[in-house]
């Protein structure tokens, strides 16, 4: 699938996971993105699922969007519930108690539960080498309690608690490279993605529940509450995300680099900053830093794609 | 706001905007915490404020870590804080307990949610008591606070970090969701009229300093990193020279006078308010935003005709048993509205020893109590 500004419906798994209904916000491109993972996964799978956004928005009694068997963990432990998980079902399936039907176990957490407090846990799951696909839903801050930094949150960014003012730019650290960190543990599978690509995506999800052993995917998740950025854009701003080379989309197989989507040239960096609000107070010395950080790691990853 | 960042006046504020106010009048340069409904607004108010007072905000990976580096930031020299709720307090617990073991001042802040686990983390509760005083492993004593108001939360903050100076130990604030999300007028005094208990440095030259020789009332100076004394700090059973020793009688020195500099010093920490108690046939005991509710009880049960008093914890812990006791001695029974299954009206239970019966309105939480349950329960106690 080579152009990737097509998505028609009728050549997608008509299987949905994630059912309509739920009440994320108008043009989350998270909820986007959940919908894409189930429909990639299939109907045979188990999900481990962090608090954040996507376990409050889909799960308001009487109604659940999923349509699958689904816990809600704490906020730090959806790897260790996911191992837990995973190991049962190895273990039933070996004494002969559950039929082997190759059920998968998928947890999914949002940057906050991945890059902050559950990264310990996750830690630990890739490390015991547990045969599961986690995928961090990364929005690029708490959204659920109302757009607090994490360590995902990228530089300059305005949050309530990095607020920009007289005092401060705003995020002072630069986002936290988490997949960097689960190739780190030699996984057979690691990759980034976007739901605005949806067949890039999906075809990764389908990778990663392939393999034998953790796989771990990592979705920007357009988030116009917290961004402060148009509902009608998610989609879009995704795009620019891919195309300025702020998030590049890749994959990582046995700790072999390749780009998914290869952009040249990148677009300036101010293409995407300029439609968000949390960007609105940059000054032209920051996006100027901005833009060479963007430049400088994607030549970087590029060397190690070559 | 002055130069400095300071402010005074009447504010309209939340419980949350409050609670911060409070500790940076109180002195706190420091804030270290982690997202969490219903506080975020105590973390996002500091985030803001305490770069105009030049302070630091730092946002931590997870409440594990903001406690400890409450406690690194405090041993640094400066009064830190950090707020939470219920699973975060959860996870704090351990470093709580290196907080009593090291006798760092420093404040935690719990706005009680509905539990246990997630629950309902936009509604109140009051689940938490217990855990505040048993919720980290060993035994020791803890101080912890329950204001009914914003005003209280704003108050209440100071004297907590006065009492964390005083006591070196970290004090809980225990407030809930219902009052950290009330807005109410907040009166906060210029500078000079809020009273600060400043830290016990230590009287000797660094070659003479012990740091865990108490003074009289059992606590000791303490000296700050970086000040040229050099002792060693451990959350392992230590003696007076701050070292590790591994004997039943190190461990019994030592912990006996960490309880006790709380205990044998109770009566200057334990603060409640009395109402009525005189004469009374029953009295309803309570705290925070059951206190609140319960007033309405009292006033339409003594429109019936009822005497009844009002006995409200301003400190929980340590629990004020003797005048509980003393009460007992002359009323029929205690009613106690709580929004958890029975907590503080289990001491209560024990400080009354059988002279009056305890009375539990036990709610689960996600709501305040209709007062006319606690108006049926005391016409019940008065039968």
């Amino acid at each position: 699938m080579k152009n990737y500004s097509i998505y028609a419906a009728r050549v997608t798994p008509p299987v949905e996971g994630f059912a309509p209904g739920h009440r994320a916000c108008i043009g989350c491109g998270e909820a986007l993105a959940v919908r894409l993972a189930t429909k990639a996964a299939g109907e045979n799978i188990i999900v481990a699922n962090a608090t954040g956004c996507m376990e409050v928005v889909s799960t308001q009694l009487p109604a659940s969007a999923w349509r699958m068997p689904w816990i809600h963990t704490l906020f730090e432990n959806t790897a260790a519930v996911a191992s837990g998980v995973e190991s049962a079902l190895k273990v039933l399936e070996r004494k002969g108690r559950r039929p082997a039907k190759g059920t998968k176990v998928i947890a999914m957490a949002g940057d906050g539960g991945t890059s902050d407090i559950g990264l310990q846990a996750l830690s630990g799951a890739l490390e015991r080498y547990h045969d599961l696909l986690y995928i961090c839903f990364d929005n690029e801050a708490y959204m659920n309690t109302g757009i607090q930094r994490s360590s995902s949150t990228p530089f300059g960014a305005s949050t309530t608690t990095s607020p920009a003012g007289k005092k401060s730019i705003g995020q002072r650290t630069w986002k936290k490279n988490m997949p960097a960190i689960a190739v780190a543990h030699n996984i057979p599978y690691v990759a980034t993605a976007c739901h605005s690509y949806p067949f890039d995506m999906m075809d990764k999800v389908k990778k990663g529940l392939a393999v034998n052993g953790p796989a771990y995917i990592h979705v920007l998740s357009v988030c116009p509450t917290g961004w402060r950025s148009a509902p009608d854009l998610s989609v879009r701003l995704g795009r620019l995300a891919v195309e300025s080379g702020v998030f590049p989309l890749y994959e990582v197989e046995d700790g072999k680099y390749k780009l998914t989507v290869d952009i040249s040239p990148l677009r300036p960096v101010q293409d995407y900053l300029s439609t968000q609000g949390r960007f609105r107070h940059l000054s032209d010395d920051m996006v100027k830093e901005i833009q060479a950080r963007v430049t400088k790691e994607y030549k970087l990853l590029k060397e190690k794609c070559a | 706001m002055s130069s400095t960042g300071q402010i005074s006046g009447e504010f309209f504020l939340s419980g949350d905007e409050a609670c911060a106010e409070g500790a940076l009048a109180a002195g706190c340069r420091f804030f270290a915490g982690y997202p969490i409904t219903p506080a975020t607004e105590i973390a996002e108010h500091m985030s803001d404020r305490l770069p105009e007072v030049g302070g630091t905000y730092i946002q931590m990976e997870d409440e594990l870590a903001s406690m400890a580096a409450v406690l690194g930031a405090s041993w640094g020299g400066l009064k830190a804080m950090t707020a939470t709720s219920g699973p975060g307090f959860s996870l704090m617990m351990e470093n709580i307990g290196l907080g009593l073991m090291l006798e760092t001042p420093c404040v935690v802040v719990n706005m009680q949610r509905a539990g246990p686990s997630t629950g309902l983390p936009t509604m109140t509760g009051q689940g938490d008591m217990m855990q505040a005083r048993w919720g980290s492993h060993g035994p020791y004593s803890i101080i912890a606070l329950s204001p009914a108001s914003p005003q209280e939360l704003f108050d209440l903050t100071i004297k907590a970090f006065n009492l964390s100076e005083k006591y070196r130990l970290p004090v809980l604030v225990m407030s809930e969701e219902s009052i950290g999300h009330m807005y109410e007028k907040v009166t906060i005094p210029t500078r000079e009229k809020i009273n600060i208990t400043p830290r016990r440095k230590p009287n000797v030259p660094p070659q003479e300093y012990l740091p865990y020789v108490p003074d009289d009332d059992l606590v000791p100076p303490m000296a700050i990193a970086g000040e040229g004394y050099r002792f060693h700090v451990t959350g392992l059973t230590h003696d007076e020279r701050g070292y590790p020793i591994m004997t039943a009688e190190a461990q019994d020195k030592l912990v006996r006078r960490l309880v006790d500099k709380i205990e044998k010093n109770r009566n200057a920490i334990i603060e409640v308010e009395e109402d009525g108690i005189k004469g009374a046939d029953v009295v309803v005991c309570s705290y925070g935003i059951s206190a609140r509710v319960a007033t309405v009880a009292i006033q339409r049960a003594r429109a019936l005709g009822i005497r009844v008093g009002m006995f409200r914890l301003i400190t929980v812990w340590p629990f004020p048993v003797e005048r509980v006791r003393e009460i007992a001695k002359n009323i029929k029974a205690f009613v106690v509205p709580e929004i958890n299954y029975g907590q503080m009206a289990l001491e209560v239970e024990r400080a009354a020893a059988g002279r009056a019966k305890t009375i539990l309105i036990p709610h689960m939480g996600g709501a305040v109590h209709d007062p006319e349950t606690i108006l049926d329960a005391i016409k019940q106690a008065v039968k």
